[in-house]
């Protein structure tokens, strides 16, 4: 824990005002941050010789709507060193989803941030190869909004089979 | 009749040229490496050498679907894989069946969603569908066998 | 936003290749989804100068199953089956993270004897993916016989696995709060019998492989990548321990009572396809070592926790007390609620680092689940692991990867 908060200080020094709050939940720690202050907080927990946190984990995003600010984008790193991980968290809004890319920073972020695009639709600034990468070229939307529906079918009961039945694209020879 | 019981001892039988085309048909149908998911490692486990598939003229699974006659679709179909699949049924020469193995390849399975086709039998005719999740070797096996049953009752206008 | 149209363009993806597939130089091809050797759906364009690889890029998505959003719109407990389905080589180890981003979520305790378990089938597991991995990695590199020894051992690891829970693959053994339900007595014969017989067979599969010159000739300075690339490319797992940077989660953050047991942590030094192998089957061995300890000191006593807020009573105290009941009523009705925060629980699976990210909202469904799973971060690295190798070597290289696609695509 103390490496942690020893990152949190920093952290809270280098930043400013972009630096939100943090709340600690079970043990694990999420810094909260402004989107603008993304990069220069990442770069400064990579590149800081006391901090050492080398390894992006994972970049995943979770949809509030209708709540706003409706998205929040979740970085995981570890510091292999030291053996702690530190949890980042920046909200955007609906209207403007579009966070700075991690690319540059860690590789590693090539590919999560295609599935974030792919699955909500949030934009990242600098990325060198946005397109989708789960989902078929030419699908419209992005699934995993709360907005999207679920797509699923009408379960097939007795009382419904022969309905549904007829419903149904069969495939032909 | 009368021919067998005068020739018997020779070694000869006669049938009709249905019954050979089909038994010929079922002793030696390649199945086509189709394995898509969880199932397809079932499928490996069948082929290998506790539940052997080659007892029952499978020996080997063609990748190439130009050169076997089985598709058995194990796993799941995406969305994004069901064109695929499509094509490469059509690639495959007549006669062909089709065994929908697992719960996802038969109904959609597990998963009610925006990104499974729910049923492959939306997207290639299917001849038997085998349920489990995964289906045991064992079920696969069986529902080979009764693949087997409907190839010898099938007719030779119905590939002709 | 996204691309709506329905061809692509030439002109769009032009970016992915060099000038010289433009000009008809080098040649474009494409690794199908349905390739022997791909293992599962995976498609690869590959720019080809001849045999040699100059570019290859993957293209996954063809097994996406939207898991993490059908788990939204399904209870807790209902979620599970889920999770089974996503790498389907090491199920245990699924349901695993899960279940531990839950009770981790919730404070819930889990009884040792559970913990002890759940370490020996995680590790059973762990054994049996890496037999399917050799099997098909032996089997793309034309050792054939290789392929019919492993399913054969795995067979016997898969009984162990349907004599706890009914099932061969799709367990769901592990439940919040701990098991489904308690062992039955033929568990420990079965498992003695695996520690004794699969050292011998491990030595086996050595001897066909290890010091065998064509092995070595296909395997020897194929893909190699240096520690400090892998971990920028996001490499977790063998494949990272391959290229000397000793990272394992058992070891680093343990969980479920790792931390009692002594195992060693396989490190290569040349990160090449040779030194992935030599590390999975060590950790064949050192799994054995696990199980043997955990089986050894298996602890009695209960298998579920007791706090009935979220753990169901047992069958028996339903017809004689009233809380038993309302507590059974209220889990199979609605399903117990989490608060409204989030965890973030990683543990160590056969491909690498596998996490849970769970949010809860107060409700008894989890409001978003994210796996990130090490298949995906592995298989960023393929470009970079195959340029400049012949495309009989990128076999080799995709099948010491160890990737699932399930794992990949969700």
């Amino acid at each position: 824990m103390n490496h942690v908060e020893k990152a949190v200080d920093s952290l809270r020094g280098a930043l400013g005002p972009a630096f939100v709050g943090v709340d600690v939940f079970r043990g694990q720690t999420t810094v909260e941050l402004a989107a603008g202050g993304l990069q220069q907080a990442v770069r400064h927990l990579r590149d800081d010789p006391g901090l050492d946190f080398g390894f992006l984990a994972a970049l995943t995003a979770a949809d509030r709507w209708p709540a706003e600010p409706r998205f929040a984008v979740l970085y995981q790193v570890y510091s292999l060193a030291h053996n702690v991980f530190l949890g980042l968290r920046v909200r955007l809004d609906g209207a403007s989803a579009e966070v700075d890319s991690l690319e540059s920073i860690f590789p590693a972020a090539n590919w999560h941030e295609r599935e974030v695009f792919d699955l909500f639709g949030i934009t990242f600034r600098g990325h060198s190869d946005l397109r989708r990468i789960l989902m078929p070229y030419d699908w419209v939307g992005h699934p995993l909004r709360k907005d999207q529906p679920q797509g699923y079918e009408e379960v097939q009961f007795t009382f419904n089979f022969d309905e549904i039945d007829r419903r149904k694209p069969y495939a032909r020879e | 009749m009368g021919v067998e019981q005068k020739l018997g001892n020779l070694g000869v039988v006669t049938t009709s040229l249905e019954k050979v085309v089909n038994w010929s048909r079922t002793n030696a149908m390649w199945p086509m490496l189709f394995g898509l998911a969880c199932c397809a490692i079932e499928m490996m486990a069948a082929q290998a050498a506790d539940y052997d598939l080659s007892r029952f003229g499978m020996e080997l699974m063609r990748a190439s679907p130009r050169q076997s006659d089985l598709m058995i679709v194990a796993g799941r179909v995406s969305r994004k894989m069901a064109p695929v699949l499509r094509r490469l049924y059509d690639q495959m020469p007549d006669p062909k069946w089709v065994i929908s193995m697992g719960d996802c390849a038969s109904c959609g399975g597990v998963f009610n969603n925006y990104a499974i086709v729910p049923g492959v039998d939306e997207v290639v005719p299917v001849d038997v569908y085998v349920a489990g999740c995964p289906p045991r070797p064992e079920a696969l096996i069986h529902g080979i066998l009764t693949l087997h049953e409907k190839v010898r009752g099938e007719k030779l206008r119905d590939w002709a | 936003m996204g691309l709506t149209q329905m061809d692509i363009t030439v002109d769009e993806l032009k970016h992915l290749v060099s000038d010289r597939a433009l000009q008809g130089e080098t040649m474009l091809l494409n690794m199908g989804p349905q390739h022997p050797s791909t293992h599962g759906v995976l498609r690869l364009l590959l720019e080809l100068d001849g045999e040699v690889v100059v570019n290859c890029i993957p293209d996954i998505g063809y097994l996406h199953t939207g898991i993490e959003k059908n788990m939204e719109s399904k209870t807790y407990t209902q979620a599970i089956v889920m999770t089974d389905r996503m790498d389907y080589l090491n199920t245990m180890g699924n349901v695993l993270v899960y279940v531990l981003a839950i009770e981790k979520l919730v404070d819930l305790d889990v009884p040792p004897r559970a913990q002890s378990v759940r370490v020996i089938l995680t590790e059973l597991q762990r054994i049996a993916s890496h037999l399917v991995w050799l099997g098909t990695h032996a089997l793309d590199l034309a050792a054939m016989s290789v392929f019919l020894y492993c399913f054969r051992e795995r067979e016997l690891i898969l009984d162990v696995l349907e004599m706890c829970s009914g099932q061969r693959m799709m367990t769901s053994y592990f439940r919040p709060g701990g098991l489904w339900r308690d062992v039955p007595p033929e568990f420990e014969p079965a498992v003695r019998s695996i520690l004794e017989l699969m050292p011998g067979r491990i030595d086996q599969y050595e001897d066909l492989l290890t010091k065998n010159p064509l092995w070595i000739d296909r395997t020897r300075r194929i893909g190699v990548i240096s520690g400090p690339e892998a971990l920028r490319a996001g490499m977790t797992g063998p494949s990272l321990r391959g290229s000397g940077v000793s990272w394992d989660l058992r070891k680093a953050q343990p969980y479920s009572g790792y931390e009692q047991y002594e195992f060693d942590v396989p490190v290569g030094s040349n990160g090449d396809v040779y030194d992935r192998y030599l590390c999975r089957m060590e950790e064949m061995r050192q799994s054995l070592r696990i199980v043997e300890q955990a089986l050894r000191n298996l602890p009695s006593g209960p298998v579920l926790s007791g706090n009935r807020k979220f753990v169901p009573p047992p069958r028996s105290e339903l017809g004689e007390s009233m809380e038993a009941l309302i507590h059974h009523f209220k889990l199979w009705t609605e399903g117990f609620s989490a608060p409204a925060a989030s965890v973030f629980v990683p543990v160590e699976s056969p491909r690498g680092e596998l996490a849970c990210y769970l949010e809860g909202d107060g409700g008894p469904k989890p409001y978003r689940v994210h796996f990130r799973t090490p298949s995906f971060g592995n298989l960023q690295a393929l470009p970079q692991l195959a340029r400049g190798h012949l495309v009989a070597d990128l076999v080799g290289i995709i099948g010491s990867l160890d990737i699932v696609l399930g794992d990949v695509d969700r």
